[in-house]
C-alpha cells in the first residue's frame, strides 16, 4: 500500500517534469521562440511583399499586384487541392496499393457491390433531405425571428449549435437516442419521450431506415442557424416600400410570404439550398461517430475513408471520391454561373 | 478610489498567477533503481506509445512503469484510443508516427511493414525475446524474415466469466462440458434470466468479440489445421466447415432464449456488456483475461467465492484437447532513437513484465515471469492454460489474418451479422470478397 502511494506520487513527479519556474521555463522556452520566430518571419515576409507590391507603379503595377496577392493562394490551391485530385482521378484507376493499373476494375466494384448500393441510397437521401429541410427550416425561422422584439436573442441560440463539431453534436445526440431494455429507467431523450406516450421505444440506431433520418436531425440541427441567419440578410433586404404597397393592396401573411418575400429571396435560398447539398455530400463525423456505418447508415464519404484507411485499399477509396466529386461538380458549376450573371447585372 | 482598486486586484491577480508556476515539490521517493542499472540515463527524453487499450489499464500500465521513468529520466506518454487499428495506419502514412506502439493483429503490423516505417527491432530485445519467448511468439512479431516486434502482454480468450455468488444463490454448478454448459443455459432461461451477456460493440472496431466466438467455435470443432488453413485463406470463410462453425455461434449467441435481444449485441459496447454479471443481470460472458480489469472496474471482487470469476469455455469436439484461443499485443518501433530503444528493451524484460503481473489483469508469455507472482486468480487460471504443453493453442485468427480482412471488413460484417440479421451466407461472401488479392 506504501509503496504503491510512494510509486504514485513519484510518478506524479515525473509528469510535472522537474519542480518549479525552472521546469516551466525549460520546458517552455523552446516552444515559446519556435512559435515567435515563426509569427516573426511570417510578417517579415508579408512585409516585403506588400513593399514590392506597393513601389510597383504603372502598367507594371497591376501583374505585379495580381502575382503577389494571387500567386500564394494559387500556388496553395495547385498544391492542396488540384494536384492530389489529379492522383485521385489516377488512383481511382489503379490497384489497391496504387502500383498498377486495373481500369474500371474498381468503378466495377461500385456497381456490384451490395453495400455500396445501400452507400448510394444513403447518400441519395442525405442529398434530397438535408438541404430542403435545412433550408426551409432555415426560412420558416428567419421569417417568424423578422422584426421581433429583441429578434438576436432567439437567433443568437439558434445559430449556437453551429459553433459545435459534428462529433460534438453527435456526442449529444448519442445521448439522446440511448436506448435501454424494456425494463430499465430509459436515459435517452427520444426513448423517454416515446415511453412517455405510452408507446414502446426501440433501438434508434438499429432501426432502418429511421436511424439515417435521425442521422440527419442532428445535421438539421447543427446548420438551420447557417440558413437562418443569411435568409434572415436577405428578406431584411427587401425593400420596405414594396411590403408596404403589397400591404395597402391587402396582402399578408402567407399571401405576402409567397407572393413578395419568397420571390425576392429564391437566390438567397438556392445558394443556402446548394450550400446543403455539398454538406450532405461531406457528411462524414457523424455517421462516423453515432454507428461507424454500421446499420445500413453507411454514406460515401465514410466509406471512402473505410476503404483508404481501413481496408488500405487507395484505388476504391479513391472511385469513390471521384463519383463524390462527380455529384458535387454540378452544383459547383451552377453556383459559379449564378455568380458571373450577378456579377454581369 | 476605484481605480486604485482596480489596479491592487490586477496587481493580487498577477502575483498570485506567478506563485502559482513556482511550484515546490521534493523529491522523497526511495525507487530501488537497480533493475534499471543497466539502462543509460536520458534525463529529459520524452518517448511515446500508441495504444488500444484505455482506461482503466492505462492508469495500471502507467503504475507498473513509474520506477522505470524515475530511474532513467525517460518519461513515457501512453495514449489510448479505440479507433487505433484506423489512425494508426493513417499517422505512420502521415509522418506522425508515434515512436511506439502496442499493436495487437500480426495481421496489421505486417501491413504497417511494408510502409518501410517500422523499425527492425534492436539486438538488447532480440536477446530478450530469444531468452524468454517461445518460437511462436517470436514468429508473430517476424515479417518476412525479419523480427520487429516482441511480445507486450498476452491474453487468453476462452474464458467465461460468470458470478460465483449468483452461481451459489441459484444452486448452478460450474459446467465443464459443452453440454453442461448448454443445459445451464436452458435452466437459466428457464428461471426468466439472461444466460449469456452480448455486446461487440468497441469504437471503431465494434465486431471483434464476434470474431472471437466463431474463432473459439473453429478451432474446438476442427483443430490446428483448420484453423490455420483459415487464417491463411486456404480454407475461405465460404468453406462448408466454416459455415458449420458459424452457424453453431448462431445457435449460441444469436440464440434469443439465451441472450435476450440479439440486435442490442450489436450497440452494446463489450465493456457494458459484462457489467451485469455481478448483479445477475446476465449471467455468462465469453470474454478474454483482460476483461478482469473493466469487471474489477465496477467494483466486484475477483475471486472463485467472489462476485466475479472465470471457467474455460469447454470443447466442443473430443478429438481436439484443450483448445485455446489466446491474443497478444506487440511493441512496434517508428523511430531507431536511443531512449525509444531502450524503452523498446524494458518492455521485452522480465522486469517490466513481473512489475505489470504484480498489479494485476495481465499476462504475459514471457518465461521470466515466475508463476508465482500472478496473484489474481483468474491470471493464474490463464496463465497456466497458456502454459499447458497438451493445449491445441490458437492465436486470435482475425489478429492474423489481414488487416483489411481481421481489422475491417470482418469486423463490419459481423457487426450486420449481429445488428442487421445478415445471413451467413451473404456475411462470408462479404469477407471472402475483401481479401486482398495478392
Amino acid at each position: 500500500m506504501a509503496s504503491s502511494a510512494l510509486k504514485l506520487q513519484t510518478q506524479s513527479i515525473i509528469e510535472k517534469g522537474e519542480s518549479g519556474m525552472s521546469g516551466f521555463l525549460t520546458t517552455n522556452v523552446p516552444k515559446f521562440t519556435s512559435a515567435f520566430s515563426a509569427i516573426a518571419i511570417f510578417f517579415i515576409v508579408l512585409g516585403l511583399l506588400f513593399t514590392i507590391a506597393g513601389r510597383a507603379n504603372g502598367k507594371k503595377a497591376r501583374p505585379i499586384a495580381l502575382i503577389i496577392f494571387l500567386g500564394p493562394a494559387l500556388v496553395l490551391l495547385l498544391a492542396g487541392v488540384v494536384i492530389p485530385g489529379v492522383r485521385t482521378i489516377l488512383f481511382s484507376f489503379m490497384n489497391p496499393d496504387s502500383n498498377g493499373w486495373v481500369g474500371l476494375a474498381n468503378y466495377q466494384w461500385m456497381l456490384e457491390d451490395p453495400n455500396v448500393k445501400i452507400i448510394m441510397i444513403n447518400t441519395i437521401l442525405w442529398i434530397l433531405v438535408v438541404p430542403l429541410f435545412t433550408a426551409a427550416l432555415g426560412l420558416l425561422l428567419a421569417v417568424m425571428l423578422d422584426r421581433i422584439k429583441h429578434e438576436s436573442i432567439p437567433k443568437s441560440l439558434l445559430f449556437m449549435p453551429m459553433a459545435i463539431s459534428f462529433v460534438g453534436a453527435s456526442i449529444i445526440f448519442k445521448f439522446v437516442y440511448e436506448y435501454n431494455e424494456p425494463g430499465d429507467v430509459q436515459i435517452g431523450l427520444l426513448s423517454a419521450v416515446v415511453k412517455f406516450f405510452g408507446l414502446t421505444p426501440s433501438d434508434w440506431m438499429l432501426s432502418k431506415p429511421l436511424n439515417t433520418f435521425l442521422l440527419m436531425i442532428i445535421y438539421v440541427w447543427t446548420q438551420m442557424g447557417f440558413g437562418m441567419v443569411i435568409l434572415s440578410a436577405a428578406i431584411k433586404g427587401v425593400p420596405a416600400d414594396i411590403v408596404e404597397a403589397s400591404a395597402l393592396d391587402g396582402a399578408s401573411g402567407w399571401r405576402l410570404f409567397r407572393n413578395i418575400t419568397f420571390p425576392m429571396v429564391k437566390g438567397t435560398f438556392i445558394v443556402v439550398l446548394a450550400t446543403g447539398v455539398v454538406g450532405a455530400l461531406k457528411v462524414f463525423d457523424i455517421v462516423r461517430t453515432m454507428t461507424g456505418g454500421n446499420f445500413s447508415t453507411n454514406v460515401l464519404a465514410n466509406e471512402m475513408y473505410s476503404q483508404t484507411f481501413v481496408q488500405f485499399d487507395q484505388g476504391k477509396g479513391s472511385a469513390l471520391a471521384v463519383v463524390l466529386f462527380a455529384l458535387v461538380a454540378p452544383i459547383l458549376i451552377y453556383n459559379i454561373r449564378s455568380l458571373r450573371k450577378e456579377r454581369t447585372h | 478610489m476605484k481605480r486604485k482598486g482596480l489596479v491592487a486586484l490586477v496587481g493580487a491577480a498577477a502575483l498570485s498567477l506567478v506563485a502559482s508556476l513556482v511550484t515546490t515539490t521534493s523529491a522523497t521517493a526511495a525507487v530501488n533503481c537497480d533493475p534499471y542499472a543497466g539502462y543509460k540515463m536520458m534525463k529529459g527524453k520524452t518517448v511515446t506509445i500508441f495504444t488500444s487499450i484505455l482506461e482503466p489499464e492505462l492508469t495500471t500500465l502507467n503504475t507498473a512503469m513509474a520506477d522505470f521513468q524515475s530511474c532513467t529520466g525517460i518519461k513515457i506518454k501512453i495514449e489510448g484510443s479505440n479507433q487505433f487499428e484506423a489512425l494508426l495506419p493513417v499517422r505512420v502514412k502521415g509522418g506522425n508516427a508515434p515512436d511506439l506502439a502496442w499493436i495487437p493483429q500480426p495481421g496489421l503490423l505486417a501491413k504497417l511493414v511494408d510502409t518501410g516505417k517500422v523499425i527492425p527491432a534492436p539486438k538488447a530485445v532480440v536477446a530478450n525475446v530469444d531468452k524468454y519467448w517461445s518460437k511462436s511468439w517470436k514468429a508473430y512479431g517476424t515479417v518476412k524474415g525479419k523480427f520487429y516486434a516482441a511480445p507486450f502482454g498476452s491474453n487468453m480468450k476462452s474464458l467465461v466469466w460468470y458470478s460465483p455468488k449468483q452461481f451459489k444463490t441459484n444452486g448452478y454448478e460450474v459446467p465443464s462440458t459443452w453440454e453442461q454448459m448448454t443445459a445451464l443455459a436452458d435452466k437459466m432461461a428457464a428461471k426468466g434470466q439472461t444466460a449469456f451477456c452480448g455486446g461487440i460493440g468497441s469504437g471503431g472496431a465494434t465486431g471483434w468479440p464476434a470474431t472471437d466466438w466463431v474463432e473459439q467455435m473453429v478451432l474446438r470443432e476442427y483443430g490446428s489445421d483448420v484453423y490455420n488453413g483459415w487464417v491463411n485463406h486456404s480454407v475461405k470463410f465460404s468453406d462448408p466447415k466454416i459455415v458449420a462453425a458459424m452457424e453453431k455461434v448462431a445457435g449460441w449467441m444469436q440464440n434469443p432464449k439465451w441472450v435476450g435481444n440479439v440486435k442490442g449485441i450489436a450497440t452494446t459496447s463489450f465493456q457494458d456488456a459484462g457489467k451485469g454479471i455481478p448483479t445477475g443481470k446476465c449471467m455468462m460472458l465469453q470474454q478474454a483475461s483482460f476483461y478482469g480489469n473493466i469487471i474489477a472496474d465496477t467494483g466486484a471482487t475477483i475471486a472463485p467465492t467472489g462476485d466475479a470469476f472465470a471457467f474455460y469455455l469447454p470443447a466442443t469436439n473430443s478429438k481436439v484437447t484443450v483448445p485455446v484461443v489466446g491474443g497478444g499485443e506487440f511493441t512496434a518501433a517508428f523511430s531507431a532513437r536511443p531512449e525509444v530503444q531502450a524503452v523498446q528493451a524494458y518492455l521485452s524484460s522480465a522486469t517490466f513484465a513481473t512489475s505489470r503481473v504484480q498489479l494485476d489483469h495481465w499476462i504475459s508469455a514471457n518465461s521470466g515471469v515466475p508463476l508465482a507472482a500472478y496473484k489474481d486468480p483468474v491470471d493464474k487460471l490463464a496463465a497456466t492454460y497458456l502454459a499447458n504443453p497438451k493445449s491445441t493453442f490458437g492465436f486470435d485468427a482475425s489478429d492474423l489474418m489481414p488487416a483489411a480482412v481481421g481489422a475491417g471488413a470482418e469486423w463490419k460484417e459481423f457487426t450486420a451479422w449481429f445488428g442487421e440479421g445478415k445471413s451467413i451466407a451473404d456475411v462470408v461472401k462479404a469477407i471472402d470478397a475483401a481479401w486482398p488479392k495478392s
